[in-house]
């Protein structure tokens, strides 16, 4: 890409903070649109209450600081964690964990770091590994989608739900709740079961699940628009679905009967969420063009990896968390030639 | 030397040098047995037993010991003691030393206890030396089982329990729950939680430590607090 400066006088740009969170806020709509078109209101009230105690917890840490508080609140990047956060979480879960969850966010993984531009794992990732591994039940308990209940919940069942924990099914939270479509492949591969005679059960749909397939696909619409407005770079989702599809293609076309096609991996779970809005966070990111690329691919391996021979069915968040703690290493030896020096060189 | 000044050896072990807190020393078993308040405890009074007799002893033989080979006549002094306190454990505590397992042997291999012999047993007369120890070594138990309380609390709704391993029958009784239907956050009581739960310790002592500067300089605007003494270990 080119970037021909013209003589003065320049005019300043556009790009500040938080117009780019504002944009990524506004690429994510379509996904949330779409979870809550499958998965009822609870998705929106999830929103709400990780907004609201983002919120709350940086205006409690700034006062602490001692900083001025209103950049820190108008910069949206607060917001955009919680809202990353709510699509992640599932739509019921209780509401003291995603308040536990946002605050662990907000107030440990980026505000006692330094806040913006100072933390080094990604802060909604951090609050949903914390989730994950402190909560299991719950956080592997998703809705089944409304393409496949034939019920969507409303919004008066989601608050019942998520407040005082009452199931919106008289028959309990079993009759209205599954596995996740990946942690449903994971159990019945466990059985021996083929992938051929999984696939025709009702959950599946062309790609991934049924529903899930569509989320997917609006989260990738929605990174599209962001890249297209140049608010992320191509090199991390391009590496992160490149070697996920790599990886995942090269054991699917050993054996298609134990190992899931590469377009599965690619529409199930958090994989086109993760590769647009969570790996490309500037701050948590490998910042050189070629480590951006190497830190996308890892990613994808670390994804197909966990998936795969981990204890967990989806990897998103974790894969990112490790390469995270990667990515300083990676810039280290990824730095660009200066120019006039020559490999080897140390520059001057 | 001939003054010791007994109450900042005592300040110094408990809060101004403390091991855990300030030193950073010993986080091995720090981080690995604070999963509860008992467990805390006990490594801690282990610990603490192994320190007052290793300063005892090298302060004692502190006049004859060449410099040349002082630190392996050091570790096994420590070595000794620590396997006596193992055997003792073993003996009377064998609940808990299962519990415990690996990490009653490792107090020698506590960086703590082989600092405080070179730093200030080697150096100092024998009632200086046993004072150090119990300051540090109380210090350090406070910390670990401070920590132990906070991540019992957290990760499984429990205060003190097990109890009855360290006190007898009669501590049974202790034990607090928050019931049964309590979910407990998990990650406290998984290692990350350890290194969270100290760093945040840390900040607090470092945030009470700042709060009593700031007051001090208030009530006396010229007085100037002398830095505390950080012993190379």
């Amino acid at each position: 890409m080119e970037f021909p400066v013209a003589g003065s006088p320049h005019l300043s740009g556009q790009n500040d903070v938080q117009r780019i969170m504002a944009q990524v806020m506004l690429a994510l709509l379509p996904g949330i649109a779409a979870l809550w078109w499958y998965f009822g209101w609870g998705v929106i009230v999830n929103l709400g209450l990780t907004s609201l105690t983002a919120v709350v917890c940086e205006w409690l840490v700034i006062r602490l600081r001692g900083r001025d508080l209103r950049p820190v609140i108008t910069d949206l990047s607060g917001l955009l964690t919680a809202w990353l956060l709510a699509v992640a979480l599932p739509p019921l879960l209780p509401w003291w964990q995603t308040v536990i969850g946002t605050a662990f966010a907000i107030v440990i993984a980026k505000q006692l770091f330094g806040g913006l531009g100072q933390n080094p794992f990604n802060p909604a990732m951090a609050g949903y590994a914390l989730l994950l591994v402190s909560f299991p039940a719950n956080m592997t308990q998703w809705l089944e989608p409304s393409v496949l209940s034939g019920h969507l919940v409303s919004l008066n069942e989601a608050w019942q739900a998520i407040f005082p924990g009452i199931p919106p099914h008289p028959q309990g939270w079993d009759a209205i709740t599954s596995a996740t479509p990946l942690d449903h492949l994971r159990t019945e591969l466990s059985r021996d079961h083929m992938i051929s005679e999984i696939r025709r059960e009702p959950l599946w749909g062309d790609f991934g699940g049924k529903g899930w397939e569509s989320v997917g696909t609006w989260y990738l619409i929605g990174g599209l628009f962001l890249l297209w407005r140049g608010v992320i770079g191509w090199r991390i989702p391009a590496g992160m679905l490149g070697s996920l599809f790599v990886t995942a293609g090269i054991f699917w076309l050993i054996d298609p009967e134990i190992h899931p096609s590469p377009l599965l991996h690619l529409f199930s779970g958090a994989t086109l969420l993760g590769a647009f809005f969570i790996a490309t966070d500037p701050v948590t990111a490998s910042t050189t063009p070629r480590g951006r690329l190497i830190y996308g691919a890892l990613i994808g391996v670390l994804v197909y990896v966990i998936r795969t021979w981990g204890g967990y069915p989806d990897a998103v968040a974790f894969s990112v968390l490790l390469m995270n703690m990667a990515a300083p290493t990676i810039d280290h030896y990824t730095q660009p030639r200066v120019f006039g020096a020559r490999e080897g060189d140390d520059g001057l | 030397m001939t003054e010791v000044d007994y109450r900042k050896i005592t300040l110094d072990g408990l809060w101004h040098n403390n091991q855990a807190l300030v030193a950073l020393l010993g986080l091995c078993p720090l981080m690995a047995v604070t999963n509860s308040t008992i467990n805390g405890l006990t490594l801690g009074l282990a610990t603490t037993a192994v320190l007052l007799l290793s300063n005892l002893s090298v302060s004692t033989i502190r006049h004859w010991v060449r410099a040349e080979i002082r630190l392996p006549v050091f570790v096994l002094l420590i070595a000794s003691f620590v396997t006596a306190t193992e055997l003792v454990m073993n003996a009377w505590f064998h609940e808990l030393y299962k519990i415990l397992g690996i990490f009653v042997p490792l107090i020698v291999t506590n960086c703590t206890i082989i600092g405080r012999a070179e730093a200030f047993a080697s150096r100092n007369p024998v009632p200086a030396a046993i004072t150090d120890a119990l300051a540090m070594g109380l210090g350090f138990t406070a910390v670990l089982t401070l920590l132990g309380a906070l991540r019992e609390l957290i990760g499984q709704g429990t205060l003190l329990s097990g109890a009855h391993l360290l006190f007898g029958e009669a501590a049974r009784a202790w034990e607090f729950s928050a019931g049964n239907d309590f979910q407990g956050l998990l990650l406290a009581i998984l290692p990350p939680g350890a290194f969270i739960g100290l760093g945040l310790l840390v900040a607090l002592k470092n945030m009470i430590d700042k709060g009593v500067d700031m007051r001090a300089h208030r009530a006396e605007p010229s007085h100037c607090r002398t830095p505390p003494v950080i012993s190379h270990s």
